[in-house]
């Protein structure tokens, strides 16, 4: 194994390690492309095929346009790509853009004929919409907090760069059975690792190499995901060292490539083939492919670890609890509990700014270029799982400056730690997927619960809700304390939006799925979940958490008058009815429609 | 047909203040006159865009502009100028209406109030000269109806829009709706496109180099030989701003629907829009 270090080269750069992920020359294919395309050259098949390869995901309904999606490695985007795309995103799209759960930006309604200009305008940028979408490697996600995180061994964002630059374009990735995705997580807290094709938990080890030093690694889950059917990911060995990462992820994509099914379109994610064999077999089938790569791979197979290094000075620690400044303008300490969190480095805080269900108009994106460039020791902002930013690199003493900045851009909002930060698909406002408009639901969640001022309620702090707009999962909802995932059911003989239920999901060390309990009609989602919240504050006992309340349920081990699931069940059963639609006619429209609900769904391309 | 412009789109502010020194030029400030009294650019004139709106025929133009100092008749008058604080779009208008009654020696200021501030050009303050009316008004009530479309004049050419989309003809008309992306999507006048007008502004300038409009517009296939009408959803403002764009990369056949959508929605006339998705829940506005 010592022989492979070799393959792993560190370089320490000065500054901040800005890549070019795009290429000049991608813009001219895709405008060639899309001529052709228009002027009936190429089937609608081999376009789709090439589009998708480059970013762009048909729109709803809709062949005239297109979606983008800028491909985001690790979420960092520095303060001129935000002006950039605050820019492309008036000129050619709806003057704002969104931010996905795995850290990607989508304009939305692009004209088809544009989408040249917008590839031109992002790679200028050193942006890249390739293999954004198709069935390639997508975004390396890697968590927020990496490099800043209390409890990591190392900073994991140099490998998730160098992994993102290792895949992109490179032949062995272009043409898989599907998508392929990468997770790396700082640590077991924060870990969305286990739900990915690959998660990487970075770990050390004592004395592993023969000179008896710390030797850098990972643990390595493989064959999750979320989906119609979900799965989480499994261990592959106790400690994969440095070395062996690449081998490791490049065996796992090979074993996929021809084994993996190409013909069953729904069936067609790893974690199904993981799933159908069997882990251990699998897991023995990865070792051994490694040992083939080990032994066949070129000397160009490598990874470059570039560590970047940060411009912060030294600085007082504040304890963010006693923070109260004098001059503290109103919000601010609302604001400071539930978005703002101590990094490792002392005297430096991370702050992250939510957004609903991921929107950010073009005028905010500019005034966050202009924070991230006055307040960001690190010059760049980081795209969260949940559809936010996290600008790191604050010194704690320039908060009150921030959040002042903040507001006046209407980016101070509350509760992004919070069970506010409600994560939701893009659904009915442009997915072709789509059965109900889970967007805006969670829109309107998050602005009752910031009115409630449950951002504030520290036993709801881990609570999450997030929504997806049908069951392929881009909202996660199976890893929300409370998801949900919508449907289409008859009441009262009315087709009605509905969403069904799910309870108990969680990611970080003791990740789980959720479990569906429920089917709630779209207009008695807020009620149940307020319902519930009041229920558990009967209920708990010894100061549990929410979270830890629905687990006990869950679990049957309820001691006051909610004793299991089933009690639960006619809890949210009680609060789930409605009137007839002659009474209430609105509550059997959507949200976002003032007519009849009707299901109306074409082809998905990316999710299955 | 219209002839190429003898007059350039866009007066660099150095050139305008060569032109304001040899006493060349008419310099308009088109903001409101409580904002022109704060502050304008020495020598400006101030003539509010609401009050050209006001006028609401040709004769009421005439008079309007005269009262300024600008003698319409006489080709050998002096150059016209205009600024706003708007991007350029209030400016567009005021210069479009002064091009319609016949008056083409008008260009606008290349930069907004703001830009000519911060980059340091002198200022000053207080209320408006008193601009020397022209005396010999003439009855000459012309206009130029070349760059004017009229909801009539649309009705008209709808119907060879829709041939043309269908590939059944080639004289080549275009509708172009500059309002923004979602607006446009929710509902606009049957067969127009699409150019959000801020595709058309530069980042310091109130428009976009020659070449970068060129791009836009050839992305869509359109061409300097098709006759293109802009509208907007109010009153002929972003889309005056879109008429120079299109004026400055070359289109000789350009007109505003200077009434928009505001009249056509107004006389109930048809409209189409796409009705399959929730887009406006999109919008973080």
């Amino acid at each position: 194994m010592q022989k492979q270090q070799e393959n792993l080269s560190i370089k320490h750069t000065n500054g901040i390690g800005k890549e070019e992920w795009g290429l000049p020359e991608e813009v001219t294919s895709v405008e060639e492309m899309v001529r052709l395309y228009r002027d009936g050259k190429i089937s609608e098949d081999e376009f789709r095929r090439f589009r998708l390869q480059h970013g762009m995901y048909g729109s709803r309904l809709s062949k005239d346009y297109t979606m983008v999606r800028v491909k985001v490695p690790a979420g960092i985007l520095y303060p001129e790509q935000l002006t950039r795309l605050a820019k492309l995103s008036e000129d050619f799209s709806i003057g704002s853009v969104h931010v996905t759960t795995r850290q990607n930006i989508q304009m939305h309604w692009v004209y088809l004929d544009d989408a040249p200009a917008v590839e031109r305008g992002l790679v200028e940028v050193g942006l890249t919409t390739r293999e954004a979408c198709g069935n390639t490697v997508r975004n390396v996600v890697c968590s927020p907090f990496a490099g800043i995180c209390r409890n990591e061994p190392f900073d994991v964002t140099p490998y998730a760069k160098a992994l993102a630059r290792f895949f992109l374009r490179n032949p062995m990735c272009q043409n898989l059975p599907r998508k392929f995705k990468f997770n790396f997580a700082c640590c077991d807290e924060h870990s969305y690792a286990r739900i990915a094709d690959v998660g990487l938990v970075p770990v050390v080890k004592d004395g592993a190499d023969s000179d008896g030093r710390v030797v850098r690694g990972f643990r390595i889950y493989i064959g999750g995901g979320l989906g119609p059917a979900s799965y989480l990911a499994e261990l592959l060995e106790e400690f994969t060292p440095e070395d062996m990462l690449l081998p490791t992820c490049m065996a796992v994509i090979r074993l996929f490539d021809r084994l993996g099914d190409r013909e069953k379109v729904h069936r067609n994610r790893m974690r199904y083939l993981v799933h159908d064999m069997g882990f251990e077999k699998f897991r023995d089938l990865v070792l051994k492919e490694r040992r083939i790569v080990l032994m066949t791979r070129s000397v160009l197979a490598r990874l470059h670890i570039r560590e970047a290094s940060i411009d912060a000075p030294d600085t007082d620690d504040i304890d963010l609890l006693e923070l109260k400044p004098f001059n503290a303008p109103d919000g601010f300490h609302r604001w400071v509990k539930s978005n703002v969190m101590d990094q490792k480095q002392k005297g430096y805080a991370v702050v992250f700014v939510p957004l609903p269900a991921g929107d950010v108009t073009a005028r905010q994106l500019r005034a966050l270029a202009s924070i991230c460039r006055e307040f960001s020791h690190e010059g760049c902002v980081i795209t969260t799982p949940t559809q936010g930013f996290a600008i790191r690199w604050v010194m704690k003493s320039r908060l009150v400056e921030l959040y002042k900045r903040l507001s006046e851009a209407g980016l101070a909002n509350y509760g992004a730690l919070s069970i506010a930060s409600v994560v939701g698909c893009t659904s009915t406002t442009s997915c072709n997927l789509a059965i109900t408009n889970a967007h805006r639901l969670a829109k309107e969640i998050r602005s009752r619960l910031i009115e409630l001022g449950l951002d504030m309620d520290d036993a709801l702090s881990d609570t999450t809700i997030k929504i997806s707009g049908c069951p392929n999962s881009c909202g996660q909802h199976m890893i929300a304390t409370i998801g949900f995932f919508g449907a289409a059911v008859r009441i009262n003989n009315s087709l009605t939006p509905a969403y069904n239920m799910l309870l108990g999901g969680k990611v970080g060390k003791d990740n789980a799925l959720g479990r569906i309990v429920a089917r709630v009609p779209a207009r008695r989602i807020i009620d149940v979940i307020l319902r519930l919240i009041d229920v558990y504050r009967k209920e708990r006992v010894d100061g549990e958490r929410f979270a830890s309340w629905i687990d006990r349920i869950l679990e049957g081990k309820g001691t006051g008058n909610i004793k299991n699931v089933d009690d639960l069940k006619l809890i949210i059963e009680e609060a789930s009815r409605l009137p007839s639609p002659a009474e209430d006619p609105e509550s059997y429209m959507d949200y976002g429609s003032d007519s009849r609900f009707i299901v109306r769904t074409a082809r998905g391309e990316c999710a299955a | 047909m219209i002839l190429a412009r003898r007059y350039p789109v866009l007066v660099e502010p150095e050139e305008l203040l060569d032109m304001l020194s040899s006493k060349d030029a008419i310099l308009l400030d088109v903001r409101k006159e409580e904002d022109y009294i704060q502050g304008h650019i020495q020598d400006a004139i101030s003539l509010p865009l609401a009050k050209v709106l006001e006028c609401m025929n040709p004769k009421q133009l005439y008079t309007l502009f005269e009262s300024v100092g600008i003698d319409v008749n006489n080709r050998n008058s002096r150059h016209v100028v205009v600024y706003d604080d708007t991007f350029g779009a209030l400016a567009s208008r005021v210069a479009w209406a002064l091009e319609y009654i016949g008056y083409e020696k008008v260009s606008l200021l290349s930069i907004t109030y703001s830009r000519w501030v911060s980059l340091g050009y002198s200022i000053e303050k207080g209320l408006t000269k008193i601009s020397k009316p022209v005396t010999e008004s003439t009855n000459n009530t012309d206009t130029n109806d070349s760059i004017l479309a009229t909801y009539e004049y649309i009705q008209s050419i709808l119907e060879g829009i829709k041939q043309l989309q269908h590939g059944s003809i080639s004289s080549r008309a275009v509708l172009l709706d500059v309002r923004e992306r979602l607006n446009y999507l929710d509902h606009h006048i049957p067969h127009a496109i699409n150019i959000p007008w801020k595709a058309f502004a530069g980042e310091d300038r109130i428009l976009k180099p020659v070449d970068e409009i060129n791009a836009l517009l050839s992305c869509r296939k359109i061409s300097s030989d098709d006759e293109v009408i802009v509208y907007c959803g109010s009153v002929g403002t972003l889309s005056g701003l879109s008429y120079y764009a299109l004026r400055l990369a070359g289109y000789s056949k350009v007109r505003l629907y200077a009434r928009s959508l505001k009249e056509w929605r107004s006389l109930n006339l048809p409209v189409e829009g796409f009705k399959d998705a929730h887009y406006w829940d999109l919008s973080a506005e």
